[in-house]
C-alpha cells in the first residue's frame, strides 16, 4: 500500500471497525457457546460433529442475537441511507436520538406521542419535507406536508386539530411556486378540517437547500379508549392495508425524470383522519395503525414482528398493487413492499373483528381497496414472512440502504 | 402481468417440482450450481428451494458483478474519484462496496462527486453538461453489460468528447467456470448456466464443460419457473447419464449470442493478461481493458491509478463463498460481524451476492416456516 494514496483501512468507518465487528463476533459466540445446547443438552463446544441444519438453526440463533443487542451507528457521517426510512434510519433514531432524549412517551417510537394533560388525551407529531421534484403528479410538497402530520396523528387514534408550518426557502425560489405550495397546504388543511396556526419562514443562499423545505408538527385530540401500538399485535390478529401500496414513491421516482420511463401513476397523498375515524368505530379492538412512509408497508411489517415479538405471516397474491407500479418496479428491480405512500395505512386488528374493518374501510373512498394481507403467528418471532405468488416462502426484512435498482 | 405472472405459476411449479422429485435416485446427493447471481436472488426471493427434494443442494456461484471486485480495485476507485476535477458515475449496486477505506456512500458523504446512473449512456450526459470537469465511469459486470460500456465509448469517440474515460473492470465468465471446475474443494454435478451472460456469448462457450469435464449445463431465465424448469432439464440429463448444453431461456438467449454486442467489446476492449477476482485470486485471461485504439478513454492510463492489491479482511470468506464451497451461513463472520448494513464481504453488497440474498429472504429454518404457513 503505497503512503499517501491509500489511507489506513477502515478509516470512514472509524479506525478498524472490521476489527470492531470481528470481536463483537467473538463475543456474541463465546456467549453463544456458554448456553447449553438447547435441543441436544450437550453444550456448543461439543466436539460431535452436528448435523447441517442444527448448526445452522445454530447460526440462526447467533445472528437473532446479534440483531437484538444495542444499536450503534458505526458510520462517521450521515449518508443518504439513514434518512431511507430502513434499517440504518432505526439504527440513527435508537442510538443518537432516544439515547439523549430517553422518555417513557418517547420510548414506544410510534408516529405521534400520547400526552395526558388534565385528564384529557392529546396526541402530539411532527414531520419534515424535503421531497425533490416540489410539484408532482397527484399533488407538491404542500399538501404532503399536512397529509403527513394529520395521517400520523390520526393512525395515532387522535383527530387532528392545529397543525405548525415552518418554511425553509432557499434564495432565488419563485413566489409563484411557493405561492402554489402553500395554496394546496391550505386546501389539504381545509380537508382534513385542521387549522395552521402558526409558522416560521427562514431563508438561505442559494445552494443551500433544494428549493423549500417544508417543517409541519400537530395536535390532536385522542377520545378513543384502547392503548394503540404496533407492540399490542398479538397472535390471531389480521394485517389491513388500506389501498394499492408503492404508488407515491414511483410517482416521485419517475417524476425526477432520471429513469426514462413513463407510467400512469400519480401519487397517493390523501389526509387519513377520516377513513381512521370509521375503523375506530367499526372495530374498537384494534391494535394498531401505521402509514406507510418511507421505507413502505415491510417496514411497518417488521416494526410489528419486532415490537410485539411475534411473526407476521403476508401473501403477495393479496398485496394490492396496481400494475403500473408493479411494472415499474419489475423493471427497477425494487420490491413495492418498501415503496413509500403517503395516504395508506396498515392496521392490525384482533381477528373477531377483520370482517366488520375491511368493511369499514371499502365504505371509505380512501379504503375501497383494502384488503386483507396477512396474519400474526407466533413463531418464528421478529420475523415477517412471505408466501410468494410461486408458491415459496421468504422473509422481507428491513430495507437496507436506499431501494437501488439492480444492474442486471 | 403479462410476461411476469405466466413465470411465476404455482401450479405448474407443483407440476414440475413432482417431475423432478421423481427423477432423484434414492440415496444420491446433487449439487447443482447456479452460476449467475440473478438466478440465487430469484431462487431466494420467490422461496424456490421449498420446491426442492433435500437431495438437490443449491450452490451458488461467482457470477455476482460486484461481489468479485477486488478491494484494491474499489480502492483505485475511491482514489479516481478523489481527484476534484473528476465526476466519478457508478451502478447503484457498487456504490455499498467496501474499500479497506470505505465505500462509494461513504466517499459521497465526504463531498466526493460520485453519482449513480442507470445506464453507462448517462455518464455521457453528464460529460456534456460538465465540459469543465473529467466524468469516470465505474464499469463493472460481466459480459452482460461490457456492450453498453463498449456503445458508450464507440458514441463518445463519435461525438468528439474529450472528457469521458472508463475506468474498465469488466470479467469474463468462462475462466471463472473453469477455476471452479478445476478446484479441488468442490464435486458438482451440474451447472444451471448464466442467461444474461448468454444473451451476449450464447451458448457455444460452455460446451467445454459437457465435452471435457462431463457436467451437463442448462442457460436458464431469471423467473422463478425457468430456474426450476432447469433444474429439471439437468435431473432429466443426470438421470439419462448424458451431460450437455441446452438452452432453456430460448425467448432471449441466441445459440451463437449477439453478434452486434460482441463485435462492440471486440471492437474497444481486449483480454487482460491476468485479473484478480475477489476471493478466487488472480485468474489468466479473465478480464477487460481498453484496447490501445481507444486509450483515449481508459482512466487507468488518464489518471494516476494507484493499483495496490490489498488484502480482503482475514475473517472474510467470499471466496468459499463464491466458489460455492462454503454456505453462505457457514461462513464464520456471516451476520454477526458481515451484515448488509455493515458488510466485510461483497457477497453481502449486492442483491445478488449469495450472502446477502440469504440474509435478506432465506434466513430462516425452513422446517419451521413449513409448519407456520400451513397454519
Amino acid at each position: 500500500m503505497t503512503a499517501g494514496h491509500v489511507h489506513a483501512a477502515g478509516q470512514e468507518h472509524g479506525a478498524g471497525w472490521v476489527a470492531d465487528a470481528l470481536r463483537e463476533h467473538d463475543a456474541l459466540v463465546a456467549q453463544a457457546e456458554a448456553l447449553p445446547n438447547p435441543r441436544d443438552g450437550r453444550t456448543k463446544g461439543s466436539p460431535q460433529p452436528l448435523a447441517g441444519t442444527v448448526r445452522e438453526e445454530q447460526v440462526l440463533e447467533r445472528i437473532d442475537r446479534a440483531r437484538r443487542s444495542r444499536p450503534r451507528v458505526k458510520e462517521q457521517r450521515i449518508n443518504m441511507s439513514h434518512g431511507a426510512g430502513g434499517k440504518a434510519t432505526r439504527t440513527l433514531v435508537e442510538a443518537i436520538f432516544l439515547e439523549a432524549f430517553r422518555n417513557p412517551l418517547l420510548e414506544p417510537l410510534e408516529d405521534a406521542a400520547q400526552l395526558h394533560f388534565n385528564g384529557s388525551r392529546l396526541a402530539l407529531s411532527t414531520d419534515s419535507y424535503v421531497v425533490s421534484p416540489l410539484f408532482f403528479p397527484g399533488g407538491n410538497i404542500g399538501d404532503l406536508a399536512v397529509n403527513g402530520t394529520v395521517n400520523d396523528l390520526s393512525v395515532a387514534g387522535a383527530v387532528p386539530l392545529y397543525l405548525s408550518a415552518g418554511f425553509i426557502l432557499e434564495e432565488g425560489l419563485p413566489v409563484d411556486d411557493l405561492r402554489r405550495i402553500v395554496t394546496a397546504m391550505h386546501d389539504a388543511a381545509a380537508a382534513a378540517g385542521v387549522q395552521v396556526v402558526t409558522g416560521d419562514t427562514k431563508v438561505v443562499e442559494k445552494g443551500k437547500a433544494d428549493g423549500c423545505y417544508i417543517n409541519t408538527a400537530g395536535v390532536g385530540v385522542v377520545e378513543h379508549h384502547a392503548a394503540l401500538g404496533v407492540a399490542q399485535a398479538r397472535p390471531g390478529d389480521v394485517v389491513i392495508v388500506s389501498g394499492p401500496i408503492g404508488d407515491h414513491g414511483i410517482t416521485i421516482m419517475l417524476a425526477r425524470g432520471e429513469l426514462d420511463i413513463e407510467a400512469d401513476v400519480t401519487s397517493d397523498t390523501a389526509p387519513l383522519n377520516g377513513l381512521v375515524a370509521g375503523l375506530l368505530a367499526a372495530a374498537p379492538g384494534i391494535r394498531a395503525m401505521r402509514d406507510a412512509t418511507r421505507g413502505g408497508v415491510a417496514t411497518i411489517l417488521n416494526e410489528v414482528a419486532t415490537d410485539a415479538g411475534v411473526c407476521v405471516v403476508v401473501s403477495e397474491d393479496d398485496i394490492p398493487v396496481r400494475p403500473e407500479v408493479r411494472g415499474a418496479s419489475e423493471l427497477l428491480g425494487i420490491d413495492p413492499m418498501y415503496v413509500a405512500c403517503e395516504g395508506r395505512l396498515v392496521a392490525v386488528v384482533d381477528g373477531a373483528e377483520a370482517g366488520r374493518a375491511l368493511a369499514a374501510m371499502h365504505a371509505h373512498p380512501l379504503g375501497a381497496r383494502a384488503a386483507i394481507i396477512g396474519h400474526i403467528a407466533d413463531d418464528p418471532a421478529g420475523i415477517v414472512l412471505l408466501k410468494t405468488s410461486f408458491g415459496g416462502t421468504r422473509i422481507v426484512d428491513l430495507l437496507v440502504g436506499d431501494p437501488l435498482p439492480r444492474i442486471c | 402481468m403479462r410476461f411476469v405472472d405466466e413465470f411465476r405459476n404455482a401450479d405448474q411449479a407443483h407440476a414440475l417440482a413432482a417431475k423432478i422429485a421423481g427423477l432423484c435416485e434414492p440415496g444420491r446427493q446433487y449439487k447443482l450450481m447456479e452460476v449467475c447471481g440473478g438466478h440465487t436472488h430469484t431462487i431466494y426471493k420467490h422461496g424456490l428451494e421449498d420446491y426442492l427434494p433435500e437431495s438437490i443442494t443449491l450452490v451458488h456461484g461467482p457470477g455476482c458483478p460486484v461481489c468479485v471486485i477486488p478491494m484494491g480495485r474499489v480502492d483505485d476507485a475511491m482514489h479516481l474519484a478523489s481527484n476534484p476535477d473528476v465526476i466519478m458515475t457508478s451502478f447503484g449496486d457498487m456504490m455499498r462496496v467496501p474499500g479497506s477505506n470505505g465505500s462509494f456512500f461513504d466517499a459521497k458523504a465526504q463531498g466526493t462527486d460520485i453519482r449513480m446512473v442507470y445506464s453507462p449512456l448517462d455518464s455521457l450526459k453528464i460529460a456534456r453538461q460538465n465540459p469543465d470537469k473529467r466524468v469516470v465511469f465505474m464499469a463493472i459486470g460481466f459480459e452482460t453489460t461490457a456492450p453498453s460500456t463498449a456503445m458508450t465509448v464507440l458514441r463518445a469517440a463519435a461525438e468528439g468528447l474529450e472528457n469521458f474515460s472508463v475506468f474498465c473492470n469488466h470479467v469474463t465468465i468462462v475462466p471463472a467456470i473453469k477455476a471452479i471446475l478445476d478446484s479441488p474443494d468442490l464435486r458438482l454435478d451440474g451447472f444451471i448456466g448464466p442467461g444474461h451472460v448468454s444473451t451476449v456469448i450464447g451458448c457455444r462457450p460452455y460446451e467445454f464443460i459437457a465435452r471435457d469435464y462431463g457436467k451437463p449445463v442448462v442457460v436458464a431465465g431469471f423467473e422463478p419457473l425457468d430456474i426450476l424448469q432447469s433444474i429439471y432439464l439437468l435431473m432429466l440429463q443426470l438421470a439419462e447419464g448424458r451431460a450437455a448444453v441446452q438452452n432453456q431461456y430460448t425467448r432471449v438467449v441466441p445459440w451463437d449470442g449477439n453478434v452486434v454486442a460482441l463485435k462492440a467489446i471486440g471492437q474497444t476492449m481486449e483480454l487482460r493478461p491476468y485479473f484478480e477476482w475477489r476471493g478466487l485470486g488472480f485468474i489468466s485471461h479473465s478480464a477487460l481493458r481498453m484496447r490501445a485504439d481507444y486509450a483515449r478513454f481508459d482512466a487507468e492510463l488518464l489518471f494516476d491509478v494507484p493499483g495496490v492489491r490489498v488484502a480482503d479482511p482475514k475473517a472474510c470468506q467470499c471466496g468459499e463463498v463464491l466458489k460455492g464451497v462454503l454456505k453462505p451461513w457457514e461462513c464464520k463472520v456471516f451476520g454477526t460481524a458481515c451484515t448488509p448494513e455493515t458488510p466485510i464481504g461483497t457477497c453481502m453488497v449486492s442483491p445478488e451476492g449469495a450472502c446477502a440474498a440469504y440474509y435478506n429472504f432465506g434466513r430462516l429454518n425452513r422446517q419451521r416456516v413449513k409448519e407456520v404457513s400451513r397454519s
